[in-house]
């Protein structure tokens, strides 16, 4: 979705994040067994930054757990650095602030679209692959490792991994991150009494809330790094002015 | 050596840092700009609008088993009030301690412990969301809030109930004593009660010993600890900052149901 409203969520929820830098599952906290925890360690220089994953020990220091804040020299404990989050400073009721703002944007946007995905019938002409893609799948995957990039006809269509990539984001990630963030509120929890089980409890569902905004933040990052590989300015100005100029089939241009 | 396009792209990668360098910088100003706060926290209107719309105005929270009770009930904020007039409470086991209902009701009143405990009670096991993020469930034994207010008898401009609590914050001198405040809703709600146990046993004070509102939709924050008044009013202009609560006044959102 737009990235100019997902860019402070996600921000701004690493802020709240950071207020209780561990994840658990189940209904509520089992303080001595979170299945991530990005924390500090003492070390002989002082604090070391750790990232603890289902028991494994990472030393993050610098990045997670602790790092510098601002053009500061001094490291501070924290999970997330200044530089991934809004506000730069540790201040929760700011980032909840910031983070309540942009998710109603984020949802607005988001059913907005999903109306117009329904009712444009852009779901069935572009999004759903076709019996013959499903097929080809094997080799669609072996091109796309090799960063061959579909030519001639082929390029005016999404590909079968594409089409896979937009359905997960579309219609797993983004309901997923919502319902996870809406079981976190104790007032919609009571909306339908025990809804929030669904989910595995309020601790999971902040575990899934988390997990998602990341998986969405890889799929932005791989797309961006897609249309810089396969053409990025030809892609930018198709998106502004409708015009994409259609790479030649490479049998053709070898005569 | 130094090729045109690594130079290009060392050029443009200065310049997407500087960038979003800018942009951050630019969010943290904004994070101190009065009026650009206050529009980010009218999006607490809308969120209390919408719950209101989607939810029952007795709508239950969920409530649990004891085998779903937490080992050691979590407790934050204060651990225990160093206030003098508390201290003296705590010497006395509570005998002298009378919680005081009045503000805007017909008869003012004010109840002693043994009093309280005679009343009609609930228990409730519930799960407690603190605003940092973690949740703990307890079993909760007191009193409705809205048996209490029966007996006051709140006048119709009465709009909001205030909690006053023991506990004082801040070390200055000035009064920092904890406080909160809920709507009618919520005050009326039968979940919301006066609890003065805690798994079966007297409320301990680092959970906020004799009495502690429970306001089962909303973060712990609203929990009010060490209550000591009840006070309804019908704004909260002419309390403290004005804004409905001790954290509030900092900057948190009133409305905590998110």
């Amino acid at each position: 979705m737009d990235t100019t409203e997902s860019t402070p969520v996600v921000m701004s929820g690493l802020t709240i994040f950071n207020a209780r830098p561990n994840l658990y599952w189940g209904k509520d906290s089992s303080f001595g067994h979170p299945w991530l925890a990005i924390t500090a360690v003492n070390g002989s220089n002082g604090a070391v930054g750790v990232t603890r994953i289902a028991g494994y020990e990472f030393n993050t220091h610098g990045v997670l757990g602790v790092s510098k804040v601002g053009d500061s020299n001094a490291y501070t404990v924290r999970a997330f650095p200044s530089w991934a989050t809004i506000p730069g400073p540790q201040w929760l009721s700011m980032g909840r602030h910031w983070h309540f703002f942009f998710a109603w944007l984020f949802v607005i946007n988001g059913l907005a679209y999903l109306l117009y995905l329904l009712f444009s019938g852009h779901l069935k002409r572009d999004l759903l692959p076709t019996r013959d893609e499903w097929r080809h799948i094997g080799a669609s995957i072996k091109e796309h490792l090799l960063f061959r990039h579909p030519t001639g006809e082929a390029a005016k269509r999404y590909n079968v991994l594409q089409n896979i990539a937009y359905l997960v984001v579309i219609f797993g990630l983004l309901p997923l991150v919502i319902l996870g963030g809406m079981a976190m509120s104790p007032s919609l929890d009571a909306t339908v009494t025990g809804w929030v089980d669904w989910l595995g409890g309020r601790q999971s569902a902040r575990t899934l809330h988390f997990l998602a905004a990341f998986g969405l933040l890889l799929f932005v990052l791989i797309h961006v790094f897609e249309v810089i590989v396969s053409g990025a300015w030809n892609h930018l100005r198709s998106m502004i002015t409708g015009y994409y100029v259609v790479p030649a089939d490479k049998k053709e241009t070898a005569t | 050596m130094n090729s045109p396009s690594t130079g290009r792209r060392r050029i443009l990668r200065g310049a997407l840092a500087a960038a979003g360098t800018m942009l951050l910088s630019a969010c943290d100003k904004l994070s101190h700009n009065e009026s650009f706060v206050n529009f980010l926290k009218s999006a607490q209107h809308l969120s209390r609008s919408a719950h209101k719309a989607v939810s029952a105005r007795k709508a239950m929270a969920q409530e649990f088993t004891e085998a779903d009770i937490a080992p050691h009930f979590r407790s934050n904020g204060t651990l225990m009030p160093r206030d003098e007039h508390y201290r003296d409470l705590v010497r006395g086991m509570f005998m002298d301690y009378k919680l005081k209902i009045d503000g805007l009701v017909e008869t003012p009143a004010a109840f002693s412990l043994a009093e309280l405990r005679a009343m009609p009670s609930r228990t409730q096991i519930t799960r407690h969301d603190c605003v940092e993020g973690w949740s703990a469930i307890g079993k909760w034994k007191g009193v409705p809030l809205a048996h209490l207010l029966a007996q006051v008898k709140p006048l119709p401009s009465a709009k909001y109930v205030v909690f006053r609590c023991a506990d004082s914050m801040d070390s200055g001198s000035s009064d920092s004593t904890y406080y909160e405040s809920v709507d009618l809703d919520d005050a009326y709600h039968p979940q919301t009660i006066l609890a003065y146990d805690l798994n079966d046993a007297a409320l301990p004070m680092s959970n906020g010993a004799p009495l502690r509102a429970r306001i089962e939709r909303q973060l712990g924050y609203k929990h009010a600890k060490y209550v000591m008044r009840i006070e309804l009013v019908d704004s909260f202009d002419k309390i403290r900052g004005g804004n409905g609560g001790y954290w509030e006044d900092l900057g948190y959102e009133w409305y905590a149901g998110i």
